[in-house]
């Protein structure tokens, strides 16, 4: 009789939850779009110091982004193009288009918490990662569904990681990235949402390298636009040194 | 000949200060010449000891897709080990190294390092790899002295290392330095954490699988084997032995200055003697010497000049090399920075052909140095030598 009521009480439980690929797919639907252009800032806290790093960017679905730095004066001019899976970097000091592979994807961006590879990564979870629900959590006031995401496909950064949904959003409030010993290596910290387009979108992104000190780097994203139409040069080596 | 002998001594004596200024000024290049080669061939010789020792053994294996200038190439630079080559690394004659990319974490810092794993029971290479046997769950590794000191890292430190696996998935784990050696081979020493060959096998999901094998010193010939190139000894000491040969050459243009400085004061002397001995010549020929002998007696006062400079030389040079080659020279800390191997302190080592040709080289410029101004003897009219009227 026990054992009947459990069973009912449980099956009772699994059916309000909802499913969690289509929480992951609502994620992934909310924070994509078709082609998006925005300024942000980079505000880097190091050890000693915090410095911030402004530019520009323009993608183009997932696998087309173009970036160029407005500030400060020693980063002014970098360019970076990301077609696919490759990556280019153009520096006005140089005068030169170099690609980034290998070892150097490893290399941070600027100094800060993202390596180059953060960047390059495919963000559709779905695509790799079998995810359910493990429970809910109320994060700054926003009740929050917690979804384990475990690799099924070997090739992935992390082979386990913890995301945190706003239910009523269905956007990311925060992410945990984990090594495949368990140990917790990166942390994303996603905050002022704001309603652009009809979408909800963190405007600000902290992310942290947890193995690492420093209080890591936000990302603060302005003036974002979705859907915009975005010529086809811009995502050209030869737009690299205009 | 004889009497040509005594002549030319009673004259270099008695030219007093003169002679001892050019012998000093010989005598110097001597030894600045003796002892810079001597150190460019300790340094040639403690490099190529150490790099053999420590790095390149008698010859290494590489994969073929390994290029140490290149780590782009390295994640595709492993593959597992033939059994050709396992039969040697059964016997003791070559030790497997797998290596890979990683970051590791001291005091919260990051630090790009290369992960190189080697089999702990190995004696090939100096590396005292038998630290990395290690009885707990807990993962050991070996830093270079280089390594620790700019990172700050102790012996029984506790570091995170994160890596990514064959499919590029991270990983990290907390390892315990169990060792820090110490060793003038740079490559082996910065940026570089060595751990256990099984374990970085596992870690990395490479069974069985090497970069590259590095052979014994004195273990004889090398086999072709299908996937992995064989790099001579030579081959993998080309880098220092050209610096080396580059820095021999550098030392060619302070010998120059030398030599130079000497050669001027004899050329002066020589021609300063034929000028205020014209009453001289014209008497020797007068009594009966050809003009050859003469000429013959004048360059051999120049090139006794030289004999007599070396044996100064030896007199204080053999005691201050010697010395120099028991105490050694410090080299600044910093030098080791530029990627050679280079120890704390370079012992000069002298051969006696590097002493032989030194002298000899002296020798012959000095002697041509005395005869040209003598050929203007060959000219002089005995009869007005002899009045001592100017020619």
């Amino acid at each position: 009789m026990i054992t009947f009521i459990a069973l009912s009480l449980s099956a009772s439980v699994c059916a309000q939850l909802p499913d969690a690929k289509s929480i992951v797919q609502k994620v992934d639907d909310n924070m994509s779009a078709s082609s998006r252009i925005f300024t942000s800032k980079m505000i880097i806290h190091n050890r000693r110091n915090t410095r911030t790093v402004e530019s520009k960017t323009w993608s183009m679905g997932e696998n087309k982004a173009y970036t160029e730095y407005l500030s400060p004066a020693r980063e002014k001019g970098t360019k970076m193009l990301k077609l696919q899976d490759q990556l280019w970097i153009y520096s006005p000091e140089t005068d030169r288009i170099i690609q980034i592979s290998g070892h150097m994807l490893r290399q941070s961006v600027m100094g800060s918490d993202m390596s180059y590879e953060d960047m390059m990564e495919d963000p559709k979870l779905l695509n790799h990662y079998k995810v359910e629900i493990a429970g809910e959590e109320s994060i700054a006031g926003r009740s929050c569904w917690i979804i384990s995401l475990a690799a099924f496909t070997p090739d992935v950064t992390y082979e386990r990681r913890k995301l945190w949904v706003d239910k009523e959003r269905m956007v990311p409030v925060k992410e945990e990235m984990y090594a495949k010993s368990g140990i917790l290596l990166k942390k994303t910290e996603l905050s002022d949402f704001e309603k652009i387009q009809g979408r909800w979108y963190p405007k600000t992104i902290l992310f942290k390298d947890m193995l690492k000190e420093g209080s890591g780097t936000e990302f603060v994203m302005e003036d974002i636009r979705f859907d915009v139409p975005i010529p086809d040069y811009i995502f050209s080596k030869a737009s690299l040194k205009q | 000949m004889r009497l040509a002998f005594k002549l030319a001594y009673k004259n270099l004596i008695g030219a007093g200060l003169r002679t001892w200024l050019n012998m000093i000024v010989l005598s110097i290049s001597f030894i600045v010449i003796i002892w810079h080669k001597g150190l460019i061939d300790g340094w040639d010789n403690q490099a190529r000891h150490d790099m053999i020792g420590w790095e390149t053994g008698g010859g290494q294996y590489w994969q073929q897709n390994y290029d140490p200038y290149d780590p782009f190439t390295l994640a595709d630079s492993h593959a597992a080990i033939p059994a050709a080559l396992q039969v040697q690394i059964d016997s003791g004659n070559l030790v497997p190294i797998l290596i890979t990319q990683g970051t590791l974490y001291p005091s919260g810092r990051m630090q790009t390092v290369l992960i190189r794993g080697i089999d702990p029971g190995q004696h090939i290479l100096k590396l005292p790899a038998h630290l990395l046997t290690s009885d707990s769950a807990q993962i050991t590794a070996l830093v270079g002295r280089k390594m620790a000191a700019d990172n700050r890292i102790k012996t029984g430190d506790v570091i995170t290392l994160r890596w990514r696996d064959v499919h590029g998935t991270f990983d990290a784990v907390d390892i315990k330095i169990a060792g820090i050696f110490d060793t003038n081979v740079p490559t082996v020493d910065m940026g570089q954490v060595w751990i256990s060959l099984p374990l970085l096998q596992h870690m990395m999901m490479m069974p069985g699988e090497a970069t590259l094998m590095v052979k014994k010193n004195d273990a004889s010939g090398s086999v072709m084997v299908h996937g992995w190139k064989f790099k001579d000894k030579e081959v993998l000491l080309k880098t220092i032995t050209e610096v080396i040969r580059m820095k021999s050459t550098g030392g060619f243009m302070i010998y120059g200055i030398l030599m130079l400085l000497a050669m001027l004061a004899i050329f002066d002397t020589q021609v300063l003697s034929i000028f205020r001995r014209q009453k001289e010549i014209g008497t020797f020929v007068a009594l009966g010497m050809t003009r050859g002998q003469v000429i013959g007696l004048f360059t051999l006062e120049g090139t006794m000049m030289s004999i007599l400079a070396a044996i100064l030389s030896a007199v204080y040079g053999i005691p201050l090399l010697a010395l120099q080659a028991v105490k050694g020279l410090s080299i600044p800390g910093s030098s080791t920075d530029y990627g050679l191997a280079m120890a704390d302190k370079i012992f000069p080592v002298y051969s006696a052909g590097l002493v032989a040709g030194t002298v000899a080289f002296i020798l012959v410029t000095t002697t041509i140095v005395s005869y040209l101004p003598s050929r203007k003897i060959a000219k002089m009219k005995p009869t007005e030598a002899l009045r001592g009227k100017l020619q």
